[in-house]
């Protein structure tokens, strides 16, 4: 397949790994940011092809993951109240709320619709005017201007029937967040090469002075994660701590504008709750206040409020990259997809679930 | 009419069908009746004159199969979920080893549901039927009231006749034991999601639905010695494999590049966040053969293959862990694990 057959090549990837292997004198550890780059990571086994002095740990960067229980709670609470048709992406529907989830949730009655993109939601409410849609708009900034572009077009075309619960989160304030705790062990990043690609990379200018760390933007096929990896490890060989750009087929220093033009004039920075994580200041998006109509928080405010996480999940831990998921005592014992604690267990992108499914049982594929 | 003339009278013409299916459809009464001369019987060859029928097999074993069709869309490239609910059935008997026989048929037909979309259905099952040697012997219809279905679902049952002395289950997977699929992965799957998710990619993905029946008695036939086969339905190669290591107690190794995926099905995966090895297919199985019959294997599901080919993927190794292990293309490992349900699409 063109554009990912080369970054897959087993040839390429030996040499990205020689080469890695060649500058490295001492033990590093890097945190990949986005839980696309933790899945591959581990589905390709590509932490044990690199030099044992590396150690790879996995941020915060999966939208499902840091989503914070009581908002699953409030998305659930709205789903069931009657005449919602609740719209969401596929991976958050499995994810457990402090009692249920969506999906149980659907088999119960209520209306929960999968849907590819927010524009479908919209077209939704097009088509059942005597509805109220709600869509449920996670992510980081990578989705955030789509999930802008379907509130500015509910707008411009006066449908009344739309909304969004928004959980959208932002990527900076999590790194700050993760360097500032005395735990963190992070010497370098992996910058999220999805997000960059909206929102460009002059904000990690700050983030690399002031605490002194290399971020590379990274993609998220094998060779990219390797040559993020290199450019890091050559950085922290040589003392350096610039930002670098290893995905610039897909990013810019300034990244999509007009995406970002968008985003602005549909949302404003907020105070945000993020799961495992506390509340960070300044690190999500909500409405203006010029499309608060189109807020479901506010259309259904939650009433009864959330009990919070499973005291047992660790998730915090892992998505700040203090531990891993092997490191967990429930680690598929009491939590496994089928019956999840937290979500990082249950995303497609969460790091407990790529481990259970790559890593589980094997004893020859020993965690590094 | 003219008193006294009854020249006009003639036998009462069959009403033409309906243009929509209708609660009296499943009523018992003509108007069910008429439908299943002028669509089921049609098509299907049935005998309707019974509710059950009365099956002639020689002294030999039976395997006995029943699955249900829900499919959305009912019609998809590729096929419709009447062809579907044939190589269904049908194909869960092949992979006992037997040779499918006869079929029943249950219909739950929505109230509403145009006639013309049911005839093509079902007259895509006659030909499904006909193209493996199957007879539809038996079968109901039900209609239910519009808003409480979809359309059509459909229910087959299957007898297939067995050979006796056939020695083959998962209990006679040996060391050394080779992986054969006959053909590329994930096309079923991914032609129903793209028609569903309203994806189109630059060539049309086909489901892969099709009748195993041919190629599963060619290797037999020909003495191969086949340890065990499933099919790659549901959760893909990834449960199928799983399954079957799980319950012999057995490792298998599987090389990643080794399995065919067209590129039109990588494409819709990649978009969708999705991994081949666990999407389904309706005309694909794994068959498990002694480590000497690859090459003779492989020509025979050759032969047999329209458009595709068939590949040797991995082996059974030492291990009684009852795990898959899967080398990567980067030649790393890792376990191709069994998911707890269906794949979900990404957010990002």
């Amino acid at each position: 397949m063109k554009y990912l057959d080369e970054y897959r090549d087993p040839a390429a990837v030996q040499q990205r790994v020689k080469a890695i292997e060649a500058i490295t004198t001492r033990p590093h550890t890097l945190m990949e940011v986005c839980g696309g780059q933790t899945h591959s990571i581990v589905k390709y086994g590509i932490d044990t092809l690199i030099p044992d002095a590396i150690t790879l740990i996995h941020g915060p960067g999966c939208p499902v993951c840091v989503t914070p229980v009581n908002l699953i709670d409030h998305a659930i609470a709205i789903a069931e109240e009657s005449g919602v048709i609740f719209c969401s992406f596929g991976d958050m529907l499995r994810v457990p709320g402090s009692a249920t989830d969506l999906l149980q949730v659907k088999a119960e009655g209520a209306d929960v619709r999968m849907v590819y993109s927010p524009l479908d939601a919209v077209r939704i409410a097009q088509e059942n005017p005597e509805r109220e849609v709600v869509f449920f708009a996670v992510g980081f900034e990578t989705t955030a201007p789509a999930n802008a572009l379907a509130v500015y077009q509910a707008h411009q075309e006066g449908i009344k029937n739309f909304s969004i619960l928004s959980s959208h989160v932002l990527v900076p304030p999590a790194l700050h967040a993760i360097l500032q705790s005395p735990q963190s062990r992070v010497q370098g990043f992996l910058a999220a090469g999805h997000v960059c690609a909206v929102t460009g990379y002059h904000a990690y200018h700050e983030i690399a002075e002031q605490y002194h760390v290399p971020i590379v933007v990274t993609g998220f096929e094998p060779l990219d994660l390797l040559q993020g990896i290199y450019h890091c490890v050559a950085q922290l060989e040589q003392g350096t701590h610039r930002v670098e750009n290893q995905y610039a087929r897909s990013v810019s220093e300034a990244g999509n504008v007009k995406a970002q033009e968008l985003m602005e004039t549909v949302f404003t920075v907020t105070d945000r709750e993020w799961r495992g994580l506390g509340t960070l200041p300044e690190s999500g998006l909500a409405l203006r206040e010029n499309f608060a109509a189109f807020d479901a928080a506010l259309r259904y405010p939650l009433t009864t409020p959330s009990p919070g996480e499973d005291a047992r999940c660790i998730s915090g831990a892992i998505l700040q990259g203090h531990k891993k998921p092997c490191d967990c005592p429930e680690f598929a014992k009491a939590c496994t997809p089928e019956r999840p604690l937290g979500a990082p267990m249950v995303s497609n992108e969460g790091a407990c679930a790529a481990y259970y499914r790559y890593r589980r049982s094997a004893p020859a594929l020993k965690d590094k | 009419m003219d008193d006294g003339n009854f020249d006009d009278i003639t036998c009462p013409v069959p009403h033409p069908l309906p243009d929509k299916i209708t609660m009296a459809h499943g009523g018992g009464g003509t108007a069910m009746q008429r439908l299943i001369e002028g669509c089921f019987a049609k098509h299907l060859d049935t005998q309707h004159h019974q509710d059950a029928a009365v099956l002639h097999a020689d002294t030999c074993d039976l395997a006995f199969s029943t699955d249900s069709f829900v499919v959305q869309p009912l019609f998809f490239p590729g096929g419709n979920i009447g062809s579907l609910a044939v190589h269904g059935t049908v194909n869960d008997l092949a992979m006992q080893g037997a040779r499918p026989r006869w079929l029943s048929a249950g219909y739950i037909l929505e109230e509403g549901f145009p006639i013309a979309g049911l005839d093509r259905i079902v007259q895509s099952m006659g030909e499904a039927a006909r193209a493996c040697g199957v007879q539809v012997v038996t079968g109901d219809t039900k209609v239910i009231e519009h808003g409480s279905g979809s359309g059509v679902m459909i229910n087959t049952s299957g007898v297939g006749t067995l050979d006796a002395k056939l020695q083959m289950g998962h209990q006679h997977i040996q060391p050394g034991d080779a992986v054969l699929i006959n053909g590329d992965l994930g096309r079923h799957g991914m032609a129903i999601m793209s028609v569903r998710a309203g994806l189109a990619f630059e060539s049309e993905i086909r489901s892969d639905s099709a009748a195993l029946v041919a190629p599963v008695h060619a290797l037999l036939d020909a003495g191969i010695r086949v340890r065990c086969m499933r099919d790659l339905t549901r959760g893909g190669l990834a449960s199928a494999t799983n399954e079957v290591c799980a319950s012999a107690r057995r490792d298998m190794r599987l090389r990643a590049v080794a399995v065919p995926v067209t590129e039109s099905v990588k494409s819709a995966c990649e978009v969708l966040g999705l991994d081949p090895l666990y999407v389904a297919n309706e005309g694909r199985f794994m068959a498990i053969v002694a480590a000497e019959d690859v090459d003779a294997a492989l020509e025979i599901l050759g032969a047999h293959s329209v458009d595709c080919t068939p590949a040797h993927i991995g082996s059974i190794n030492d291990g009684t862990a009852g795990q898959v292990i899967l080398e990567t293309p980067l030649g790393t490992e890792v376990i191709l694990d069994q998911l707890s349900g269906d794949q979900l699409p990404r957010i990002c």
